[in-house]
């Protein structure tokens, strides 16, 4: 189970949206067997009975009111970073080709 | 170290008109200018930094109050967006990227007086036990520069070990603040899971991310501590301070009931360290404490539970750097799907796209039970084994991490290794202790830390007990 393929790694980078260089691809299929070897040792422990923890301090379902609250901060600081704008919209590559 | 006054006589000299924010600024800044090959600091915020002094010089001419860190210079892990400056996490994708907003941790500092000067080094992301998977630099050990500074908070353990500022912050996902603070000697704090909030920091490992505290000791920790503490209406996960606060506990070693945790002494543990802590225990011993041996024997398991949840964590977080509203774009993308893959790829370093592969995986279809479903139900087991420990001891000790400071390059080749050097760190994270890492001597010319751990909560005592065992190990 902890032997990661060519493929697999091919896979994950697919859904991950990452692009690999054929180095890339070796190394990973290394390291990323090395790491999945490691964690095996998790499959050993008797867990009956135990339910996992998704939330270490115990808070359940938070909310605050659903308000408009204004912190300071201008649209304008947020397009500063946008890479590509028209007029007030982000700007992206086309979708279907 | 020696160029900066306890912070509560930095503040008050300041609030006294005796000296003014402004040469406390520019004596920073100079402290940075002049050991650059450390490579501690990424980027300095001068002017930022200077108009906000003179700011605070006119309020106190103006006989109004400063504040509690009045004209207290300090550096933040340049993952902490300070408003108006650039944040890149160390990470290429974020180069050039403006903070348009800031962290809760960097407005409750300002509040009270303090004045961010420099933004320091991590490994991208936070991704890292050295800060050599920095994208930009290695930041080296200042107490050897053929060593690494610890990471992923390295910039910041290094500035403060090297009298940059009087206080830095980083933070600690699996031991990012503890083991630079340890291999830098030098007070590193990660709190209870939510005490300070992490709204405005780069998102690594939402389950575990903790904002961390560096300083020379422990008295000034727990005033910056004291100043961030509590809940913030823009972090869903943050709990209450504690309502008497974290600067005025002192605690009496005497009849204490102190935890050696057996497996952080186990194999692995290198000698020189070990043997430290020894003293140290023995030091607690002396005066009073009484030293219990304790077993967490799920402890052995904590890394590989830890490398599962937060890669998974990771590859959710790092899923938003898309090459469209923010961060590295690529240009020559023919459209959007390959847009998103080229700048994804061309953006981020061999170690965050490791952990993105790898949380993908555990993640995935047909994997998910078998590695973040057990990884999680192994991480209550933990907790339950750390909440019966903790019923009988008022504190855990340690080591911080299983050798002193390795030299630069000797883990890059094999991510394993440089996996296992958070070994003894990652338990704080996974079950949402508070955890210290104090000075506990030097072997070799080389710091070794002293950890600390308590129950959730209990902050207020870990930090009053820290205050009076770094007295003892002084």
């Amino acid at each position: 189970m902890s032997k990661l393929s060519r493929e697999d790694v091919l896979k994950l980078a697919t859904l991950a949206r990452l692009e690999l260089t054929e180095a890339e691809i070796v190394a990973y299929i290394d390291d990323l067997s090395e790491i999945l070897q490691y964690v095996e040792m998790l499959q050993t422990v008797d867990v009956t009975g135990l339910k996992p923890t998704n939330q270490v301090t115990g808070l359940v379902n938070v909310t605050r009111p659903d308000t408009i609250a204004d912190y300071g901060y201008k649209p304008v600081d947020l397009y500063k970073n946008v890479p590509s704008m028209a007029d007030d919209h982000i700007k992206v590559k086309r979708m279907i080709t | 170290m020696g160029t900066w006054q306890p912070i509560t006589t930095i503040a008050a000299a300041v609030q006294a008109g005796r000296v003014s924010a402004r040469s406390l600024v520019e004596q920073s800044l100079q402290n940075i200018a002049d050991q650059p090959d450390y490579n501690a600091i990424i980027v300095t915020l001068d002017e930022r930094a200077r108009s906000r002094a003179d700011l605070i010089d006119a309020q106190v001419k103006s006989g109004s109050p400063a504040g509690r860190l009045a004209g207290v210079p300090f550096i933040a892990k340049d993952n902490f967006l300070v408003f108006g400056a650039e944040t890149t996490a160390a990470s290429n994708i974020l180069k050039g990227f403006t903070a348009p907003y800031q962290a809760t941790a960097i407005e409750r500092l300002e509040n009270e007086g303090a004045i961010c000067v420099a933004k320091a080094n991590l490994d991208a992301f936070g991704h890292g036990a050295s800060t050599e998977n920095s994208d930009f630099f290695t930041t080296l050990n200042a107490h050897d520069k053929t060593r690494v500074a610890g990471g992923s908070s390295g910039g910041s353990a290094t500035a403060i070990a090297l009298d940059m500022a009087p206080f830095a912050l980083g933070t600690d996902t699996g031991g990012s603040s503890r083991q630079p603070a340890s291999f830098g000697g030098v007070v590193g704090f990660k709190p209870t899971y939510g005490l300070i909030s992490r709204s405005g920091v780069v998102a690594m490992g939402s389950s575990l991310d903790t904002i961390g505290t560096l300083t020379t000791n422990v008295e000034d920790l727990r005033l910056v501590v004291d100043v961030m503490a509590g809940h913030d209406d823009r972090d869903g996960t943050t709990i209450e301070r504690d309502s008497a606060g974290y600067t005025d506990l002192t605690t009496d070693v005497r009849g204490k009931r102190i935890g050696v945790i057996n497996e952080y002494l186990a194999e692995g543990v290198d000698d020189s360290v070990k043997t430290q802590v020894l003293k140290a225990v023995a030091a607690l011993k002396a005066v009073g404490a009484e030293i219990i041996d304790v077993s967490l024997p799920s402890l052995p398991m904590a890394l590989a539970v830890y490398y599962i949840i937060c890669p998974a964590e990771v590859s959710s977080n790092l899923s938003r750097y898309d090459g469209q509203r923010y961060g590295h774009s690529s240009n020559d993308a023919a459209d959007l799907e390959a847009s998103y893959k080229q700048s994804r790829s061309q953006g981020f370093g061999k170690e965050a796209k490791r952990r993105i592969m790898i949380g993908t995986h555990v993640l995935s279809s047909g994997y998910y039970d078998a590695y973040y479903k057990k990884a999680q139900i192994v991480r209550t087991k933990l907790i339950h084994e750390f909440e019966a420990v903790l019923e009988n001891v008022d504190f855990l000790v340690g080591p911080v991490a299983p050798t002193t400071a390795f030299k630069v390059g000797q883990n890059t080749h094999d991510p394993m290794q440089m996996y296992l050097a958070d070994i003894l760190t990652v338990a704080a994270n996974l079950v949402g202790v508070p955890s210290i890492s104090i000075p506990a001597g030097i072997v070799d010319g080389l710091p070794v830390g002293l950890q600390i751990m308590a129950a959730q909560r209990a902050d207020r005592e870990l930090l009053a007990f820290a205050s009076a065992a770094e007295e003892l190990l002084r």
